[in-house]
């Protein structure tokens, strides 16, 4: 009977109604696609300079909030025009996680530098409640509106028609994982084409050989941290849009670990396809066999998505085949 | 450009000078009071018994480490200690004992990442892949691929490295050295775990960098056929310390020397 409500009885609703199955797929695509983004910051860090960069999740939250309250501070100051504002605070936004980049790379990796990793680690951590204390400290405590209609994101949804019956989607989720694709594409592109690009992917294969043609570390480390930075701030923007901008949303990031273990901590499209299936696999797991084993499922799935997956590839997705040397 | 002679070495300028250089790893002294000069157009070999701080020099020397004591003077500048980016600029390129490339990028990529310090366009044109950049871009492909040909890895220019066997490793990453089109090229052991072919290969390409493109070559080998063959002068390390220097012929008959190898008690 257990059997039979585990492995027969989800399935059997999924073909009875697969508009609603389409719904969840869609809502765990859209999750997916977010946790990627966070992995994405994650990975592009660890690359470059094997940094476990614990405040990545704090990254997207403090990008997000520091959009609004500088939008905030413009209003104040008088600019009447929403969409001005709103844009005037992107472009400073931008400006600050550049001087975070810069401020990291000075005051906190190059001093540290041939530290052991867990130094890094812990300096890491450091960093996130650093951005949590200036965060608060600057743009207050209390959660904030992202402002999403001032840049000119689309709400509403749209219902689409099939499968027998009505699937409703969000049309700033649409905005989402349009968005999220050009990024990804353009980070692809520029990566593999351009010169910086290259320089880039050689300090992730070797430091000392990067050293000895003369690509300048300090360089790269804020590129990637500027680069993953801005990848956190329109997590921050997409994810803020759909709830609010607060502190807590820091929680995301630890939903972004389970994406780095199937991912691989060095693979970008580990990241992304890692981030899609724990987001599917969450969404059905907790729509189709969520009653069967509690609500709050939600929270623990995701891991166990992951270890499943790491019983049959201890590499994760697309690691190459570790051979252990005897 | 023709390979200096023997007489013009000798009386050459110097391009490279290290005075009184020591290096210790907490204990360990890695190299205690060495001093040397390279000439502008020779090969200058660096050899002795394994441990004897042969790579430690050339880390030196690129500025990977800063030795506790001594002077390095290059191209006229006398410096405490090198810094890598500043050596790289200044043209001082290397390769590494265990090859060091860029294990996931093709061997055109490779090569391209050699050329870091030369390429200048803006970011801005870089990725858009237009107007100056692509035209830099495309400059710079001309002569990763006049390196190919030289080094005849044509057939492998797609590859990812890591997948190449190790012999064509070493002249890949001969070939990202020389794409710095270097004023002093280090080699560490670049024929180790060579078979007899490959290392006629690598010796041909070594002798003909020095005579075409007049490289100034430093050389770390333990083949000392190779040695003999190739170098203009040699220096001889021991136990971190400098016990002879000169000829490969006046090297050869050195007492010390000949201890040295033979693992004569100190
Ligand atoms: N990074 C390091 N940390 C500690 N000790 C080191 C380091 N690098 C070199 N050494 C020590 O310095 C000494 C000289 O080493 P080095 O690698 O320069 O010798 P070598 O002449 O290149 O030897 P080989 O022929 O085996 O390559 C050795 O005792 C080595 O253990
Ligand atoms: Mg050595």
């Amino acid at each position: 009977m257990l059997l039979y409500k585990i492995f027969i009885d989800p399935f059997v609703q999924m073909g009875a109604s697969p508009d609603l199955f389409v719904q969840t797929l869609w809502e765990g695509l859209v999750a997916g696609v977010l946790y990627a983004l966070i992995a994405l910051g994650f990975v592009l860090i660890f690359k470059a300079s094997g940094v476990f960069n614990f405040a990545q999740g704090i990254m997207v939250v403090f990008g997000a909030l520091t959009l609004v309250g500088i939008y905030e501070i413009l209003v104040r100051w008088g600019i009447s025009q929403e969409n001005v504002a709103a844009f005037l605070a992107l472009g400073l936004t931008i400006g600050v996680m550049f001087l975070l980049a810069f401020a990291v790379e000075r005051i906190v990796l190059k001093p540290l530098v041939n530290q052991p990793d867990i130094i890094l680690f812990m300096a890491t951590f450091g960093l996130t409640y650093f951005l949590i204390g200036f965060g608060e400290y600057v743009f207050g405590g209390s959660s904030k509106v992202m402002i999403a209609d001032q840049l000119y994101l689309p709400k509403g949804f749209i219902d689409l028609k099939i499968l027998g019956g009505v699937v409703s989607l969000q049309k700033i989720d649409i905005a989402a994982a349009v968005i999220a694709s050009i990024m990804v594409t353009g980070l692809a592109l520029f990566f593999s084409k351009t010169r910086i690009g290259r320089a880039l992917r050689a300090v992730a294969d070797s430091h000392k050989a990067a050293l000895s043609v003369g690509i300048s570390l300090d360089q790269i480390w804020v590129i990637v941290w500027f680069a993953s930075g801005l990848v956190a701030l329109v997590t921050g923007i997409m994810w803020g849009a759909r709830s609010e901008v607060s502190f807590a949303l820091e929680v995301i990031a630890l939903r972004a670990l389970p994406v780095l273990i199937l991912g691989g901590f060095t693979s970008i499209p580990g990241a992304i396809v890692g981030g899609l299936i724990i987001g599917i696999g969450e969404k059905l797991g907790d729509f189709y066999w969520g009653a069967l084993l509690g609500r709050g499922i939600e929270s623990w799935l995701a891991y166990f998505i992951a270890l499943v997956f790491l019983l049959f590839r201890p590499q994760g997705l697309f690691g190459e085949k570790i051979i252990e040397r005897v | 450009m023709r390979a200096p002679s023997v007489a013009e070495i000798a009386a050459g300028d110097v391009l490279l000078a290290v005075e009184g250089v020591s290096l210790a790893f907490g204990g360990v002294k890695a190299v205690s009071d060495v001093s040397f000069d390279i000439r502008k157009g020779e090969i200058r070999a660096i050899i002795g018994p394994n441990g004897a701080g042969k790579t430690s020099m050339l880390n030196v020397i690129n500025g990977f480490y800063h030795p506790q004591a001594g002077r390095i003077t290059f191209k006229g500048k006398t410096r405490r200690a090198m810094r890598p980016h500043a050596a790289a600029a200044g043209g001082i390129a290397r390769t590494f004992q265990n090859v060091a490339l860029f294990k996931s990028m093709t061997t055109l990529d490779n090569i391209m990442a050699g050329r870091s310090l030369k390429m200048h366009k803006s970011f801005f044109w870089q990725i858009f892949r237009h107007g100056p950049a692509l035209s830099e871009e495309i400059e710079h492909r001309k002569t990763a691929e006049e390196i190919i040909d030289f080094l005849e890895i044509e057939h492998i220019r797609r590859i990812p490295v890591g997948k190449l066997p190790y012999g064509l490793q070493k002249r890949v990453e001969l070939g990202r050295a020389l794409a710095m089109e270097p004023d002093l090229l280090l080699l560490d052991e670049p024929m180790a775990g060579m078979n007899l072919e490959e290392k006629e290969d690598m010796s041909r390409y070594i002798l003909s960098m020095n005579n075409y493109y007049g490289t100034t070559i430093a050389l770390i080998e333990h083949d000392m056929g190779v040695v003999m063959d190739l170098s203009d002068r040699v220096v001889v390390l021991d136990y971190g310390r400098k016990i002879a220097d000169g000829t490969p012929d006046e090297v050869k008959k050195n007492k010390a020397v000949i201890d040295a190898y033979l693992g004569v008690a100190h």
